[in-house]
């Protein structure tokens, strides 16, 4: 697999509703989404959840391969929550080999885990689907904004989240650029033991090192050069504002989210 | 060692709905010892087509064989074929990483399974070839060298794997032109004392038509010219359409031409271009 592959977090261009949300609303919205899900307590309360999400999914227009291309990145970690749900929790057995069992309840349990995750990561990559990073790290500035007064430092650390989300790329093509020289001078990064591989990666790690304070020096010139000095006083290009389609959202937000603990209330499967 | 490509295309993402074409129908072959450079515009296919020649990545369609052996099979032979072709990749220096100068240049060797020994004795080689005193930089950081020196230990890096065929992805980028000019005489003298077939890859005119055997035009994924430099450099419209030149004194010689002075064109040596237009202002 190459390592550009991962779709996980990237942007997807568009211009639905979705995208043109203010990225405050969908910040807003995704953390009430993701609580939602923690909310619910039923099958029918992530029926209900699901549908919505598709919903959503089709009116941003990102098509659904699309997104499920991030989910392979973390199916490792999907299957592995099922996995020990499955076999860990206590219940009457309705299986057994040696000292496994599965339990009626662990198979309740490690669905309702995997619908979850699926959905949480559903539910955050749509965010950064239909979001592009600097408006997303605006929107979370704002939202940030007034804890300013008790000293966190909101401004710096969006902008520290921009330049990450901006370097993730060119780190990942310098990554690659490193690991095909490594390899045309023999180095293998792919057999041996644990402790081999993690050896293996050395020869490519110190020279990510080297280009990324690399990387990381000529950015702090040319941000200086620019006159660059921190938050105060700083105005923006593209001020923000909530317009019909925010107001929208949020009374559907709020409707949604009461609909959720309604169901979770409901005596169903 | 000689090199064929054969019938070579690759496709980026094949299948998927963004898939690209950066080489179709590639077909050449450059005899042993030959010192060939390949020239073409940014994009134009050549970095995909170098990592073909050593196996970095496999081919769509069609075959590279190095004497013969396909070098994409699983075979030993295969292995071994790999080994003796050599890249050097562009601004070399960013995949130093060792503590010192001569664990950096035994890593290849290394990894092929040589005993220490072997390997030092291979990098020490390499070192020397390189122009590096070995005696006085083996024990120094690569880190605390100079841009030149960093530069000629990461290709003694590769040349310790003692290839039988180099490629060098523009080994002069970046450099003044003293250090330019440095790199390709080394790149001369260490093709002569290990006999090594060369692949250059090079925006500079000048240096493929007086180094090269052969110069290998790349447009857009194509082969579009394969010949001496005499024969690629005279086709100087056809080259100018595909965003590239001919070396500068023959494009001087063009201008004067057009300007209706009585000159040949195909001089690509300026002391050599400076007596033909003094000939024929006589």
């Amino acid at each position: 697999m190459a390592i550009k592959d991962i779709t996980l977090g990237q942007y997807y261009p568009g211009d639905s509703v979705v995208h043109k949300l203010d990225p405050r609303t969908k910040l807003i919205g995704t953390i009430l989404f993701l609580v939602s899900l923690f909310v619910v307590k039923n099958f029918t309360g992530f029926l209900f959840c699901g549908i919505c999400l598709a919903i959503l999914v089709k009116i941003s227009g990102v098509p659904f391969k699309y997104m499920a291309r991030g989910l392979k990145a973390v199916m490792f970690l999907i299957v592995f929550t099922a996995v020990i749900n499955l076999f860990m929790t206590p219940g009457d057995p309705i299986w057994r080999f040696g000292i496994l069992k599965i339990a009626r309840e662990g198979i309740y349990r490690a669905c309702f885990m995997a619908i979850r995750l699926v959905m949480l990561i559903f539910g955050s990559s749509l965010l950064t689907l239909t979001t592009k990073p600097v408006a997303l790290t605006d929107g979370m500035e704002r939202l940030l904004s007034p804890l300013s007064k008790i000293g966190l430092p909101s401004h710096e650390l969006a902008m520290m989240m921009t330049i990450a989300l901006r370097f993730i790329p060119t780190l990942l093509d310098e990554t690659d650029k490193i690991m095909k020289a490594q390899t045309a001078r023999g180095a293998d990064f792919e057999s041996g033991n644990l402790l081999q591989r993690a050896k293996g990666l050395i020869p490519l790690l110190v020279p990510l090192f080297v280009s990324a304070f690399r990387i990381a020096a000529d950015l702090a010139m040319a941000m200086e050069a620019r006159c660059y000095r921190g938050g105060d006083g700083r105005t923006r290009m593209n001020g923000m504002a909530f317009h019909n389609c925010d107001r929208i959202a949020a009374l559907i937000l709020v409707l949604y989210f009461a609909a959720v603990i309604a169901i979770g209330k409901l005596p169903v499967f | 060692m000689q090199i064929e490509v054969r019938e070579l295309g690759y496709t980026y993402s094949e299948g998927l709905p963004f898939a690209t074409t950066a080489l179709e129908d590639v077909n050449f072959t450059i005899p042993g010892g030959e010192f060939a450079a390949i020239i073409g515009h940014t994009g134009s296919g050549k970095s995909t087509l170098l990592m073909h020649l050593n196996g970095l990545m496999k081919p769509t369609k069609g075959c590279v064989l190095a004497d013969g052996i396909d070098i994409n099979e699983k075979t030993k032979e295969a292995r071994e074929a790999r080994r003796k072709i050599g890249l050097v990749f562009q601004y070399p220096e960013y995949q130093l990483f060792e503590e010192t100068v001569l664990k950096d240049v035994c890593f290849a060797p290394k990894n092929y399974g040589f005993t220490p020994e072997e390997c030092e004795e291979k990098a020490i080689a390499a070192l020397k070839l390189v122009g590096i005193d070995p005696d006085a930089k083996r024990d120094v950081s690569p880190f605390e060298l100079s841009g030149g020196e960093k530069r000629r230990v990461a290709i003694a890096g590769v040349l310790a794997m003692e290839p039988q065929v180099l490629i060098l992805d523009e080994p002069t980028a970046g450099l003044d032109p003293k250090g330019h000019r440095d790199i390709l005489n080394m790149v001369e003298q260490i093709r002569r004392d290990r006999n090594l077939t060369i692949l250059l890859v090079s925006h500079n005119m000048d240096d493929a038509a007086r180094m090269a055997d052969r110069v290998l035009v790349l447009d857009k994924g194509h082969l579009a010219m394969n010949g001496t430099p005499r024969e690629v450099f005279s086709h100087h419209k056809e080259l100018h359409e595909i965003g590239l030149s001919a070396p500068s004194s023959s494009e001087l010689l063009y201008l004067l031409k057009e300007k209706g002075l009585n000159v040949r064109t195909d001089i690509f040596d300026e002391d050599e271009a400076a007596r033909e237009i003094v000939n024929a202002l006589k």
